[in-house]
């Protein structure tokens, strides 16, 4: 098998956080904060208006992530492929209406107990150029 | 220091549990939330089909319960979670409770470190989770 393409970097992925989609996730994992709701309770707390529970990053990460997993150039058995650890550091909030683009690098591969790890790192920053997350994702083929 | 409206968080001590327990539905909401459809998560019969007990929870799932129990350790305000790490062991399922429980590990520079495991029916589904709090 070909060398695996450490380093290799994918496509920006843009993503606009829509009010109701906060709203959306928050209710779905049980976010009950007022903040994640209401534009008033939000502005209140210091927000620009609805926040995202920091959870929410996987919604507007995930399509930067996509070509990552998919690149036939990795060659991930997706039935073979689970999800083995996950790391985020937030930084600025992200509110409704803010508009973030990710960024993925495969960090890393391994070969460990038989099985392939796949180190993708993630990079997400709002319309200033703030960053708003960067994630390290592991996935983990078996047999891989 | 005063008291800030926040429980003091102390090495060596709990920090509150979280319990929820997901109903028969909440994978198919957290689909649509998330956008990941992966059948396994919202079709019992390809579930099976594939050797699981039944359809299973997103692991980013029972991860944002572990979000949620540290951020209401932080005081219930979302920026005080700085960092969370977990691993996903163990698959969860809908209809029965998640139990999540953590302690302080260290206190610096003004952040503290929260060991927390999410578990469901004795097994751990999130284990050696690690949350970074200001404070």
């Amino acid at each position: 098998m070909a060398e695996a393409p450490v380093g290799k970097q994918y496509p920006p992925f843009e993503y606009e956080v829509g009010r109701e989609k906060i709203r959306e996730y928050a209710n779905a994992v049980g976010e009950s904060n007022p903040v994640h709701h209401d534009p008033e309770a939000a502005r209140a707390a210091g927000f620009r208006g609805v926040v995202a529970p920091p959870m929410f990053c996987v919604v507007y990460s995930a399509g930067a992530m996509g070509p990552a997993i998919l690149d036939p150039e990795l060659g991930i058995n997706l039935m073979m492929m689970v999800h083995g650890s996950q790391e985020f550091e937030w930084h600025e909030p992200v509110v409704a209406g803010d508009t973030i683009t990710t960024e993925v690098v495969l960090k890393d591969v391994f070969d460990k107990n038989g099985m392939k790890f796949y180190v993708i790192e993630s990079e997400s920053r709002n319309q200033d150029g703030q960053p708003t997350v960067k994630g390290t994702w592991t996935e983990i083929v078996r047999g891989g | 220091m005063a008291d800030d409206g926040k429980s003091r968080l102390e090495v060596g001590q709990a920090v509150p549990e979280l319990t929820v327990t997901p109903d028969k539905y909440v994978p198919h909401r957290y689909a649509g939330a998330s956008g990941d459809f992966n059948p396994i998560h919202i079709d019992p019969e390809f579930a099976k089909g594939v050797g699981l007990p039944g359809n299973i929870l997103h692991g980013l799932y029972s991860m944002a319960q572990v979000a949620r129990a540290a951020t209401q350790a932080g005081g219930g305000d979302p920026r005080a979670l700085k960092r969370l790490s977990v691993q996903f062991r163990g698959m969860g399922r809908p209809e029965a409770e998640i139990r999540v429980t953590g302690t302080v590990r260290e206190e610096r520079d003004g952040r503290v470190i929260v060991d927390t495991v999410a578990e469901q029916d004795g097994n751990q589904i999130v284990r050696n989770a690690e949350a970074e709090l200001a404070i």
